[in-house]
């Protein structure tokens, strides 16, 4: 390629120099500038170079990396953060577990308290209503007995009586409660 | 082609060098002349630009920091690619030739100014420097095992066709890597002018002034084109630095 080109130029500077309206050489051939011109490039690259290598690209390069190192930095933070938020949200789930399972524990336990102050409470009125019932009975038995111990009397009485007006005849109490019994035991029988 | 040659507006009048300043060190002339005025344009336009756009040095971009940055990622990137992260101690001498060639490219696209790359002596001493720092690190870093670049992995028997080839391979870097900016901006420059000089003459001659925008036309194009190889021929020269900087960085081992 660099034949090619060096062929080029040798074309147009053989073709130019003859029309150029200077006398002097083809300006790019000419060594008389070259010694200003390398003096002057030296010079001029090599402020650049410096300004360049010691100024510019550091700053620019301090720039994009302590870019790179921020979003890096707030990547790692991110991160971070969603680790201690996943890491709150199983505490939480944790913690809500734990406060639900206490909670149907106490349920349990004031359910099983009530529920076994219920049952002796029941326990206690029932054998209250029982002892009631049973006395109650016996006062009916007794009244009832001594009902019928005075349907005896209010019975043989006037049996006596019946026998008094019918008859004319005295009768003592025993014979009539005899007699009593012994229509009583016939009725059985019977 | 005699067309561009009107009097004082010959095509490669924009190629002489004028002293503005004469100027004598060591019995050498050192006067400051145009082409030393557009090095220093250069060097002050990228150093403002390049400085003053990091003043604020802030984590979110404004505009001209952003257009900073991208330059300074671009050829980081290209340095990484072809050296790898050991090339990036090379990485300042890539971004100062690569800036400095594009920059010097652009402003020769500026009418009236001077293209300091489209002559060869500044180009030759750029890549003389090139390949001085790659030979001067090969050798320091590899020793004489530099020199097993010069020695392709071929059976013994080519060896005495094969060395004088790499040798002559290895010469002409320097000599492509100056010529080749060099010439795409003296033809380019030369190119350009020779149709505006069209657009002149055809103008003067009467008649043939109706196709005269054909020419302005082609100057158009050309402008745009000679943009675009402005901008290549600095990436070139910056991507050819980091493939030869990969030798003295890793060794023949290609």
């Amino acid at each position: 390629m660099s034949t090619l080109l060096l062929g080029v130029v040798a074309a147009t500077t053989g073709e130019f120099i003859p029309t150029a309206a200077a006398p002097d050489a083809f300006p790019p051939f000419d060594p008389r500038t070259f010694s200003a011109q390398l003096f002057w490039l030296a010079l001029s690259f090599g402020a650049l170079y410096f300004l360049m290598a010691r100024i510019a690209l550091p700053r620019i390069g301090e720039v994009i990396e302590e870019r790179r190192d921020r979003i890096q930095r707030d990547l790692d933070e991110a991160a971070r953060m969603k680790m201690e938020t996943d890491a709150a949200l199983k505490a939480y789930e944790q913690s809500m577990a734990d406060a639900r399972g206490k909670a149907q524990g106490l349920a349990k336990e004031t359910r099983d308290k009530l529920a076994a102050q219920t049952e002796a409470e029941r326990h206690r009125v029932e054998a209250q209503l029982n002892a009631k019932l049973v006395e109650t009975e016996k006062r009916i038995a007794e009244t009832k007995t001594r009902a019928l111990t005075s349907v005896d009397e209010i019975a043989s009485s006037t049996a006596a009586d019946v026998v008094a007006a019918l008859t004319g005849k005295q009768v003592s109490a025993d014979e009539v409660r005899q007699a009593l019994a012994k229509t009583r035991a016939a009725s059985r029988a019977g | 082609m005699a067309a561009g040659a009107d009097g004082g507006h010959s095509p490669i009048s924009q190629f002489e060098i004028k002293q503005l300043l004469s100027l004598k060190l060591f019995g050498f002339d050192t006067s400051f002349t145009n082409s030393a005025l557009f090095m220093v344009i250069a060097v002050g336009v990228i150093s403002a630009f390049l400085i003053l756009s990091m003043r604020g040095r802030s984590l979110v971009p404004t505009r001209m920091q952003s257009v900073a940055e991208i330059l300074y990622e671009f050829v980081a990137n290209t340095v990484r690619e072809n050296v790898g992260q050991e090339g990036m101690k090379f990485f300042p001498l890539v971004f100062s030739l690569f800036i400095f060639v594009l920059i010097c490219n652009l402003l020769g696209m500026v009418p009236g100014g001077f293209t300091v790359t489209s002559h060869i002596i500044v180009t030759a001493a750029l890549a003389l420097l090139v390949i001085g720092i790659v030979i001067v690190y090969g050798v320091a870093t590899q020793g004489a095992s530099f020199l097993k670049l010069f020695v392709p992995d071929v059976p013994p028997a080519l060896l005495p066709l094969m060395v004088p080839i790499e040798v002559i391979s290895f010469l002409s870097r320097p000599l492509s890597l100056s010529v080749r900016l060099f010439a795409n901006m003296l033809a380019g420059h030369i190119a350009l002018k020779i149709f505006a000089g069209f657009i002149g003459s055809l103008i003067a001659a009467g008649a043939w002034g109706i196709i005269s925008p054909l020419p302005l036309l082609m100057a158009v194009a050309l402008t745009a084109l000679e943009v675009l190889v402005a901008v290549l021929q600095a990436y070139v020269f910056a991507v050819l630095t980091c493939v030869y900087l990969n030798d003295a960085v890793h060794g023949a081992h290609h």
